[in-house]
């Protein structure tokens, strides 16, 4: 039997029931929230459950949206089942001043680095994991740059020395 | 007399019975800017720990401040083994997200770039693991096909290396008859060339002894480690992205999906071989295809779309249209639809995916790419534990790491 969205999605609500929501479709691909004090439970569920078989994380990332206040960082899980070639998009949210999320890894060794990327950017601290420390940017950084807080320089400023850049 | 020392030595660091060995982040072995801190014993590897971004240039943060036709010659510096497929995969995602359709021409002159990439992609690293098990001869000779690959993209695009080809909705410029040349006298020549190359290595009793059950994996922890392409392949599994997930048309092309069964290096490399075989017969079914449009839509090379594919320079000199277009584009003044996609190619390390969300403004909202060479080299040190250290070097070389696609 094919596994289509609308069972995954009502096998989600008959295990979880109203804790999974926010159900919708977007490019083909079912995407979910569920609060974070579950995620492991969701994620063990989606693998562990024979009929739903989601044994691959193809990606984990975080998402910064400051408006919203209490849920301003999101973690995003890509998963994948290989044999009935279909994807799935789960999400957790946190607020910004208490960022602690179970970790995906001991589910996932893949998870490991990409939650050690996802702390680097987003100061999303992954409670569990084994190694939870800076891998892209220098260990000193005391900032999460990915962070919305922190813009880009405006490339129409005018203060500096065109000189220096060539442009003089 | 107490001896004096300007150097702090860690604690128990003369005590040990193992010894630190540091590789990179700018050695021969590593083939690129990254670092390994191992202990060793003797010549076996104990424990190894991995640090890399040494170039990390902050690509997902740049994303947000560019609209979607400046951030291609962003991608080209990922995998710049492999650039076009880097290029293509973000087209791609940005004409899924926009709902483009693309006419079939540009689809098959994409693949033919896309697997000329993919071969150049694996030309390189079969010929680093020779290299590295200290046969220099075949890396040598292999290089003028890469260079005569490189001769087709400048052909089409004007760059070799960091390639900024095509465009969102096809491509810059229809292929010149020097193209088509060029890729016939590659279709000509290559497949005896990869025979040779092949048969230098896959029988040769040294290479084989050295390879042979060294960095391997099982299927299971390969999956765990979220391993895709031919590495996850050599383990004995046949996912790959442009059978299970067509995208650019590959559906129309007959092709078979090699695998392994141990995962060691010996497999990777066998793997990568014969994959370089399937992209030939790719490219070949591709040329034939294209030969069989006739009339206009021989000369089709994009779609039609005006809000991102900028206008001919005369019409730009001559039209109102055309200039406000073309002013439009070039400012990023164009909307994006809210929304949000994962879309995802099969680059030559594995799956290579753009996550993209969209507020509607003019420039992503956030973009992710997934990288296939950051997920699976967590998986190094298991694959090299207890192993002997030049066995080691040979499997960075055989999982094919580009500093590049590490760190983003």
């Amino acid at each position: 039997m094919a596994l289509s969205n609308e069972t995954i999605q009502n096998k989600l609500i008959e295990k979880f029931g109203d804790q999974v929501l926010n159900f919708s479709t977007a490019s083909g691909i079912l995407s979910f929230e569920s609060p974070k004090e579950i995620n492991l439970k969701v994620l063990q569920y989606l693998y562990e459950e024979t009929s739903l078989g989601f044994t691959f994380l193809t990606d984990l990332c975080g998402v910064n949206y400051p408006d919203n206040i209490g849920a301003e960082l999101v973690v995003v899980y890509h998963l994948h089942n290989f044999t009935e070639n279909i994807r799935l998009r789960y999400s957790v949210s946190t607020s910004v001043n208490e960022t602690a999320v179970f970790t995906a890894s001991k589910l996932f060794e893949s998870a490991n680095w990409m939650e050690r990327e996802t702390y680097d950017f987003f100061g999303i601290n992954f409670v569990g994991h084994p190694n939870l420390k800076r891998i892209l940017n220098v260990d000193e950084m005391d900032y999460f740059p990915l962070r919305k807080q922190y813009p880009l320089e405006d490339q129409t400023r005018i203060d500096k020395d065109d000189e220096m850049f060539g442009r003089g | 007399m107490e001896h004096q020392s300007h150097i702090t030595l860690p604690k128990g660091s003369i005590e040990k019975t193992t010894t630190t060995l540091n590789i990179g982040p700018t050695h021969p072995a590593t083939h690129g800017v990254f670092q390994n801190i191992m202990e060793v014993d003797g010549e076996r590897v104990v424990s190894t720990e991995q640090t890399v971004g040494y170039i990390h240039r902050a690509f997902e943060k740049l994303a947000e401040r560019r609209p979607l036709y400046q951030i291609t010659p962003i991608t080209d510096r990922l995998n710049y083994c492999s650039s076009p497929i880097n290029n293509m995969g973000w087209h791609i995602t940005c004409e899924r997200f926009l709902q483009l359709e693309l006419p079939k021409r540009v689809d098959y002159l994409r693949v033919i770039i896309m697997e000329l990439a993919r071969i150049s992609d694996h030309l390189i690293c079969n010929s680093i693991v020779g290299v590295d098990t200290g046969a220099y001869t075949g890396f040598l000779y292999v290089m003028q096909y890469r260079e005569l690959i490189y001769e087709i993209y400048e052909e089409v695009c004007g760059s070799r290396l960091t390639t900024n080809i095509g465009r969102i909705g096809g491509f810059e410029r229809n292929f010149t008859n020097t193209a088509f040349t060029k890729l016939e006298k590659f279709l000509n020549e290559y497949p005896k060339v990869l025979k040779e190359f092949e048969s230098l290595f896959a029988r040769n009793r040294i290479f084989m002894e050295r390879t042979q059950g060294t960095g391997g994996i099982s299927a299971e922890r390969a999956l765990n480690y979220g391993f895709t392409g031919p590495n996850l392949r050599a383990a004995g599994i046949d996912y790959d992205v442009r059978v299970q997930q067509p995208y650019s048309s590959y559906q129309d092309f007959d092709f078979k999906v090699p695998v392994g069964t141990t995962g060691d290096n010996y497999d990777r490399f066998l793997v990568r071989n014969a994959e370089m075989y399937e992209s030939i017969s790719i490219i070949k079914q591709a040329y034939q295809k294209i030969q069989n449009f006739k009339g206009a839509e021989a000369e089709v090379y994009h779609a039609d779309v005006p809000e991102y594919y900028l206008p001919k320079k005369e019409d730009v000199y001559t039209k109102m249209e055309a200039l406000i277009w073309h002013f439009k584009i070039i400012m990023g003044e164009i909307e994006l639809p809210k929304g949000q996609i994962y879309s995802a190619v099969e680059g030559g390390n594995g799956e290579l995916g753009f996550y993209l969300i969209s507020d509607g403004g003019r420039t992503p909202f956030r973009l992710h790419f997934r990288r296939p060479c950051f997920i699976y080299y967590q998986a190094f040190e298991e694959l090299i534990k207890g192993g002997m250290l030049s066995d080691a070097v040979v499997t960075m070389s055989s999982l094919n790491l580009i500093a590049g696609e590490l760190d983003a």
